[in-house]
């Protein structure tokens, strides 16, 4: 697990879906493929309304333009209920295809929240206060992992994160496979 | 320290006596069901964790239910029903779903008969026809709805492909005991009431978010009124609400219907919560005084009553999937929609193809369900998950432009059925055929 993860924050409102972060209409790709899974990072967050991608101003394209694969984002930045509705695990992995390594929600839906760290997709950090009007998309932000800590450079201010708890050593293994064998749950080799 | 039905399930399949609500444990996995979106992924990650040659843990405790992206000229969504077939055939997989029926390229032609296909449609609806669902069991499924089979007093939960993977090469799973939270109905739904507005004013209640990491039950007289599928449809949505899983207890109705389906014949227990049982939580609705709820546009908790909306102008109506495509759920629709005609596009689709069987059985005074609703000019499809969730562009029912859509579904965030400028409204099937009539949103009371 990267201890400093730095760059531009793209910042979302409350319950973004995963509806919202990976459409219906693209499930038909199968994330075990990897062109597939490339795929999955073009569309990743195509479902998000113009008006309310990439806050506070909105409009901000996710991707620069129609045929990228990855966006220029590695933080999200959003407020309640991220990830809530399907299980579809196309959502995390559509944000790590598009290059997204940090995600800091206020919460998170349950299901996402073990998809992203099972599937050791992306790190899911939980805020401590509100960001969604405090930082703004395009804003430069470090997160400091093993401090739990937001620095935005762009306003010079630090934001405390809550801390990963019982996630913290299944992230550092790379996920729940890798976790499992570390603990011994699984043959340390296939 | 007493234990919720949830806590007691999760203690049993932990091999352990007592949980605690927030620990963290590894639970024995009864079945596990995927189905053709999450499938494919699924099958991937086996194989590359575990090997090629990998074995799954047990072959009979695998569903496979092929039913999202079955009517549609996509090849790659043909191309993930072989992926099925393919593991299905080299595991030895007992119980899978084939859409026999499709073969090669283009929209494929539905079974001739919904009575001769091995195809069943939406799976959270085809696990409990087909005998999967037992009290006490433990039900991991690659699919958030997969709550709505604690409707039969077990523990079900959606969970992503990782999480199913593992599952498919251990029978085992990591799970943080979830606290419960009690929902109680008093009193008998009177006859324009569906459980529907029950889960609808559940959700309007706590929020979208109001019951993450939390285990719902329900109970009360109002709830052990229900019959099973409307019970099904109380747990179907308490995801929407963010919760883990929906339970009721099992009553003489569960048993009979469990065991008039139950063809393993495997044995299971029923668990009741410990008179000192915890709850984090507890709310009671007379439903009574209920109304018929609307969610609004963009989310399930944008709750008001359709007093308060009645002649918003709508374009379109939907009734299925499996909140709202169960046979009960086109009972009373047809109550309404008998000797009516709709006022804009009506979509009927069937969850499964056990319950289109049953549109042309079901009568209401000597009319089936089926020349019911074909006589109201409403459009029925095969059975399947359809435009519930968009799908592919060419999905029945798809809202392909910024419509304005009733539906009898389970979500409607931004792009939930297909267009993201869509405004899509959840409401009861009561509600839905009465809107249709109306072309507006439309009290049921008025029509029945």
């Amino acid at each position: 697990m990267l201890e400093v993860i730095r760059g531009p924050a793209y910042v979302l409102g409350d319950n973004i879906d995963t509806d919202q972060i990976i459409p219906a209409q693209y499930l038909i790709y199968n994330p075990a493929i990897p062109e597939e899974y490339r795929m999955l990072g073009k569309y990743a967050l195509a479902g998000v309304p113009v008006a309310q991608a990439g806050l506070p101003q909105g409009y901000v394209p996710f991707h620069r333009s129609e045929d990228e694969f990855k966006a220029s984002f590695p933080i999200i930045i959003a407020g309640r209920n991220f990830g809530c509705g399907s299980s579809r695990e196309h959502a995390p992995i559509a944000l790590n295809a598009a290059g997204v390594r940090v995600v800091v929600a206020e919460f998170f839906a349950r299901i996402f929240y073990r998809n992203a760290v099972n599937g050791g997709y992306l790190i899911p950090f939980e805020s401590v206060e509100r960001l969604v009007e405090q930082i703004r998309t395009g804003d430069e932000v470090e997160i400091d992992v093993s401090h739990a800590r937001l620095v935005n450079h762009s306003t010079g201010r630090t934001h405390a994160l809550k801390p990963l708890g019982d996630i913290a050593p299944i992230l550092a293994a790379g996920g729940l496979f890798a976790y499992a064998r570390l603990a011994g749950l699984l043959p340390s080799a296939t | 320290m007493g234990m919720t039905i949830t806590e007691k399930i999760l203690a049993r399949a932990a091999g352990r006596s007592h949980v605690e609500p927030g620990e963290n444990i590894w639970v024995n996995c009864d079945v596990l069901m995927t189905h053709d979106v999450c499938g494919p992924g699924t099958i991937g990650l086996f194989k590359q964790h575990f090997g090629p040659k990998a074995r799954v843990w047990d072959p009979e405790k695998v569903v496979i239910i092929p039913d999202h992206y079955i009517f549609t000229a996509d090849p790659r969504a043909h191309r993930n029903i072989e992926i099925l077939r393919e593991f299905v055939r080299e595991q030895g997989i007992k119980y899978y779903y084939d859409p026999d029926f499709l073969h090669g390229d283009g929209m494929p032609t539905p079974y001739r008969d919904p009575r001769r296909t091995s195809y069943k449609g939406v799976c959270h609806i085809a696990l409990p026809e087909e005998g999967h669902t037992r009290p006490g069991e433990v039900l991991f499924g690659t699919d958030s709805h997969t709550c709505t089979a604690g409707a039969f007093g077990e523990f079900a939960t959606g969970i992503g492909n990782t999480d199913a993977a593992f599952v498919l090469g251990t029978g085992k799973l990591w799970l943080k005991v979830p606290p419960t939270m009690r929902f109680i109905f008093e009193g008998e739904l009177p006859p324009w009431l569906m459980a529907k507005d029950l889960i609808l004013a559940v959700i309007g209640e706590i929020g979208c978010d109001g019951a993450t990491y939390k285990a719902m039950e329900f109970t009360g007289e109002g709830v052990f009124s229900l019959n099973m599928e409307e019970r099904m449809t109380l747990c179907n949505m308490v995801i929407e609400a963010g919760g883990k899983n929906g339970v009721i207890e099992p009553d003489q109705r569960t048993l009979d219907y469990v065991n008039a389906r139950n063809k393993s014949g495997k044995p299971y227990q029923v668990v009741r919560n410990d008179p000192d049982a915890r709850f984090c939580y507890e709310k009671v609705f007379d439903v009574r005084r209920l109304e018929p709820l609307v969610a609004m546009p963009h989310s399930p908790d944008n709750r008001a009553t359709v007093s308060e909306v009645k002649g918003l102008k709508l374009d379109r109506a939907y009734i299925g999937s499996c909140t709202g495509g169960k046979i009960t759920d086109f009972r009373a629709a047809a109550r309404i929609l008998k000797g009516r005609h709709v006022r804009i596009d009506t979509f009927i689709v069937p969850a499964t193809t056990e319950v289109e069987a049953q549109l042309h059985t079901e009568q209401i005074a000597g009319k089936s369900l089926y020349e019911i609703f074909v006589e109201a000019g409403a459009r029925i499809g095969p059975a399947s998950c359809a435009a519930c969730l968009g799908g592919p562009i060419d999905t029945f029912g798809r809202l392909n432009e910024p419509l304005r859509c009733i539906s009898a579904t389970n979500r409607n965030f931004p792009g939930r059925m297909g267009h993201k400028d869509a405004q899509v409204f959840l409401a009861s099937p009561l509600t839905v055929a009465a809107s249709a009539v109306a072309g507006c949103i439309a009290d049921p009371r008025d029509y029945l």
